[in-house]
């Protein structure tokens, strides 16, 4: 029990340490893209605790329950998936039977938050910007879930048996081959890469809260901790992305030598800068091209994939 | 409380009002997130929402149809929030002081509704982006009195 408690602490303390430096990575490379200097390391943080000390306000025609809990319940999910997620990583053996599927529950619960929180606060940019998240989630669920279900199909046991364990599922992968390695892997990270900018709110999937358009949108009437919270979520869901993924289809941690945690380090910090320089190098869409992207063209690719690889398993073709 | 006022000094986020400018001070501030003067490595970045604000940057004559609204910002905004009042015309309405269609000059508009408002002033039409700069370490220096 205490052993419990001290495991989600240092995962929730320690995914909050690594994201807000993540954000300083993501911040920092914008601004080289851009041929600016940027800001120092430590400027996420000192936000956070700027935001802390601020005044917090509620709007009066928000509910209030709704508008101050949102946030906190955010965190609160987002927290455990971390403690989840860090335990299946670091210790493959000790994970529970189906914590892919609670994983893929908690992650989306800050979205769901985010849609609690703007339609309680009574602003109608809000009201707007939360149409816009429930299609996103809409959109990009439905490929990520099939982008996983390739990587599941691809490590499946000599027997055939799926597995939803994240510890089986890399323990599978470390003994055999990367989940990524073959036609289906490939487009299934793809496709999975594209559902993570979206879960993450990066541009261009970034019309919930666009700011010069709708004023930060499902954001625009949080102001001081409840923020804070808020941020802090998103910097949590930008370190926890990448990692989910690495650990589904690119064979997770190694914990066998020390070569594994540079390649480790070296996988996820790729996939963290990836998400910025699409972010850079892309306008923001509207909604609607959003769905037709997500429905038309990434779930046709996800289903191929999915069919690959279920051909490829029966067949015994490693590289399908 | 030094931490809370150490940490507001190094992360002000700030909110652009137009109140009837001409768009030539609006120009001048966009240009202070260009990589000639990066105002991010101060830690000051745009925000789009006058909740998340720390500084509110009004340009403009502030006109009568402005002026309820520049309140009602000024108000929606979390405490403690500086005032920057950027160019001549924010200052004193400029050429068109007296005019028909001129509201209260953006300082006392505030004052209207917060008499202990921190109001900054930067002079110049347009003021050039060191001026601003200046206006913002001069606004970095009061806060540490908080």
């Amino acid at each position: 029990m205490a052993m419990g408690v001290l495991t989600f602490l240092l995962a929730a303390v320690g995914t909050l340490v690594l994201g807000l430096l993540l954000r300083w990575v993501d911040r920092k490379v914008t601004a080289r893209v851009q041929w600016r200097v940027g800001p120092p390391w430590y400027q996420p943080f000192v936000d956070i605790l700027k935001l802390t000390g601020k005044e917090k306000l509620m709007p009066a025609s928000a509910r209030g329950t709704g508008f101050l809990l949102a946030p906190v319940v955010g965190l609160a999910a987002v927290s455990v998936s971390t403690a989840i997620l860090w335990h299946a990583v670091l210790w493959p053996q000790t994970a529970f039977m189906g914590d892919l599927i609670v994983l893929i529950y908690l992650l989306m619960l800050p979205a769901l938050m985010t849609m609690l929180g703007a339609a309680s606060s009574g602003n109608p940019h809000a009201a707007i910007g939360a149409s816009r998240e429930m299609k996103l989630l809409l959109s990009y669920e439905l490929p990520m879930v099939l982008a996983i279900l390739v990587a599941i199909v691809r490590t499946a046991g000599t027997n055939g048996t799926l597995t939803f364990r994240l510890g089986d599922l890399m323990a599978v992968q470390q003994a055999t081959a990367p989940a990524v390695a073959g036609i289906s892997g490939v487009l299934a990270l793809l496709v999975a890469i594209l559902c993570m900018q979206a879960k993450l709110g990066q541009v261009p999937f970034d019309m919930a809260e666009a700011e010069c358009e709708i004023q930060a949108g499902v954001y625009v009437e949080y102001s001081g901790p409840s923020l804070a919270m808020i941020l802090m979520t998103r910097a949590m869901l930008g370190a926890l992305m990448p990692l989910l993924l690495v650990a589904v289809f690119w064979d997770g941690l190694y914990t066998g030598a020390w070569w594994g945690y540079l390649t480790f380090a070296g996988k996820y910090l790729l996939l963290v800068v990836l998400v910025t320089l699409i972010r850079n190098t892309n306008p923001r869409l509207r909604i609607d091209q959003v769905m037709r992207f997500f429905w038309y063209r990434l779930t046709p690719v996800a289903v191929a994939a999915l069919i690959l690889a279920i051909v490829g398993a029966a067949k015994g073709i490693t590289w399908l | 409380m030094a931490v809370k006022t150490w940490a507001l000094r190094k992360s002000l986020w700030v909110y652009h009002a137009n109140t009837g400018a001409c768009n030539n001070c609006d120009i001048e501030v966009l240009e202070l997130l260009t990589p000639r003067y990066d105002i991010e490595r101060f830690g000051m970045v745009l925000v789009g929402s006058p909740r998340h604000a720390d500084v509110l940057a009004v340009t403009g004559v502030c006109t009568r149809q402005a002026m309820p609204r520049l309140q009602e910002l000024y108000l929606q905004t979390a405490k403690p929030c500086v005032v920057l009042a950027i160019g001549s015309c924010a200052l004193d309405q400029g050429i068109f002081t007296e005019a028909y269609h001129m509201g209260a000059k953006v300082d006392e508009t505030i004052r209207a509704v917060d008499p202990n408002a921190i109001i900054m002033y930067v002079p110049g039409c347009p003021p050039k982006p060191e001026a601003m700069i200046g206006a913002a370490v001069k606004a970095i220096e009061l806060l540490k009195t908080l």
